[in-house]
């Protein structure tokens, strides 16, 4: 005979512990900390070694030096490597009331990355049982990204870049966290091999509606050859907004954050 | 998460939470009723997935603190990632650094007081809103403070 047993929702008294509501504090308290900033960007491939972070570093200082106030997070946790780009890679975070200031590096670009909290040369690990970390380390990384975004005092922005690891699922968790969809701007090399892994990177993007504002084309006229780009474009209905070449000057950055208004 | 006594068909009220220090965690619930508690024992991994998502079983008493995940749960952080803010007098706020000099004599404080000696001489620093802590600086922490033994 089997127990007669209500329902969760059917027990209608407070729940004590709130999971729910202490997840819905945290997305609040993210809200309203990105409340000032003017444009998500999230910088991403499906590709690794495409120069996301490179691209990243660089665009963030152009725009800087176009009068826009930037922040970079370096979503990046295991590879970060755009706060040493940016010349703030050692830099200590200062600890606020209710947040942390974020490291100024290069032309006055705020940043926040791993690789300002990690041991020099250290991987990132947990606390927490060995065994089986498979079951929780997911949910620790999701948490570390959502606390860089909400517990950073970013201040106004104009635009807060976020440099991803190659691969789709922090992005995927990103459009959890965020209030909206991220703005996506891709990375790729002219490869054909590059262009339909970020092929798959755009269509994930676009599955979530995450307006696609256009591909930049990394290391161009130098040993790779292809057309992905300009075929990920025209397959996407977007802009080639650059073409990088090996050696770029300040112009060539210039110019992408021009086109990013 | 809610407990059911089922006997008496009413929801059981959350009474503590514990931490025994092996990484696993007990939750105790009690019905109101007939008085019966039951503990809800989560092992060593249930208990990190709940703290991954940083979120308190029981329910959350005090407010998270900036990057309390980040900091309390990577073992492989910097000692020195975070710093104090210090109030300049030009109305900025920027991070309480030490000089390489300052950092060799705090090191050479016995290792039970360093953490207190490191605390006086940076509250010291934050009243006079001074951002770099050298030599000098502890000199005149001693002198002013009466700590000559430090």
């Amino acid at each position: 005979m089997p127990l007669n047993i209500r329902t969760y929702h059917e027990l209608t008294d407070p729940d004590r512990s709130g999971l729910g509501e202490q997840i819905a504090t945290q997305r609040r308290r993210l809200a309203a900390r990105l409340a000032a900033v003017g444009r998500v960007i999230v910088v991403m491939s499906g590709k690794g070694g495409v120069g996301k972070s490179f691209v990243t570093a660089h665009l963030a200082r152009a725009l800087a030096r176009a009068g826009r106030a930037v922040g970079v997070l370096d979503a990046d946790l295991n590879g970060p490597t755009v706060a040493g780009l940016l010349e703030a890679g050692t830099a200590r975070l200062v600890v606020g009331e209710d947040a942390v200031l974020p490291a100024t590096g290069s032309d006055g670009v705020r940043l926040v990355s791993m690789a300002q909290l990690l041991a020099d040369g250290q991987p990132l690990a947990f606390k927490g049982p060995p065994a089986e970390s498979f079951v929780w380390r997911g949910a620790a990384e999701a948490g570390a990204i959502r606390e860089l975004l909400a517990d950073v005092a970013w201040g106004p922005l104009d635009v807060l870049l976020l440099d991803l690891p190659p691969g789709m699922q922090r992005f995927l968790e990103l459009c959890d966290l965020l209030p909206a969809p991220p703005a996506v701007l891709t990375v790729t090399i002219p490869t054909p091999e590059s262009r339909d892994a970020v092929r798959r990177a755009l269509r994930a993007a676009t599955e979530r509606r995450s307006p696609l504002l256009g591909v930049v084309e990394n290391m161009v006229d130098g040993p790779f050859a292809g057309t992905a780009g300009a075929d990920l474009a025209v397959e996407f209905g977007v802009p080639v907004l650059a073409r990088i070449p090996w050696h770029p000057t300040p112009d060539t950055w210039a110019v992408l954050a021009g086109r990013l208004g | 998460m809610k407990f059911l006594c089922v006997e008496c068909d009413r929801q059981m009220t959350f009474e503590e939470r514990q931490l025994p220090g092996d990484g696993t965690l007990a939750a105790a619930f009690r019905c109101p009723k007939c008085g019966r508690a039951v503990a809800l024992l989560t092992n060593p991994m249930e208990t990190q997935l709940v703290s991954s998502l940083g979120v308190k079983i029981g329910g959350a008493t005090v407010p998270a603190e900036p990057l309390e995940t980040i900091r309390g749960m990577v073992a492989t952080g910097r000692e020195d990632a975070f710093t104090e803010p210090v109030g300049r007098s030009d109305g900025r706020t920027v991070g309480l650094s030490w000089s390489a000099e300052a950092q060799d004599r705090l090191a050479r404080v016995p290792g039970f007081v360093r953490g207190m000696v490191k605390k006086i001489y940076a509250d010291y620093a934050k009243e006079r809103g001074i951002d770099e802590i050298t030599p000098a600086v502890m000199d005149a922490a001693r002198s002013e403070l009466g700590l000559e033994e430090m």
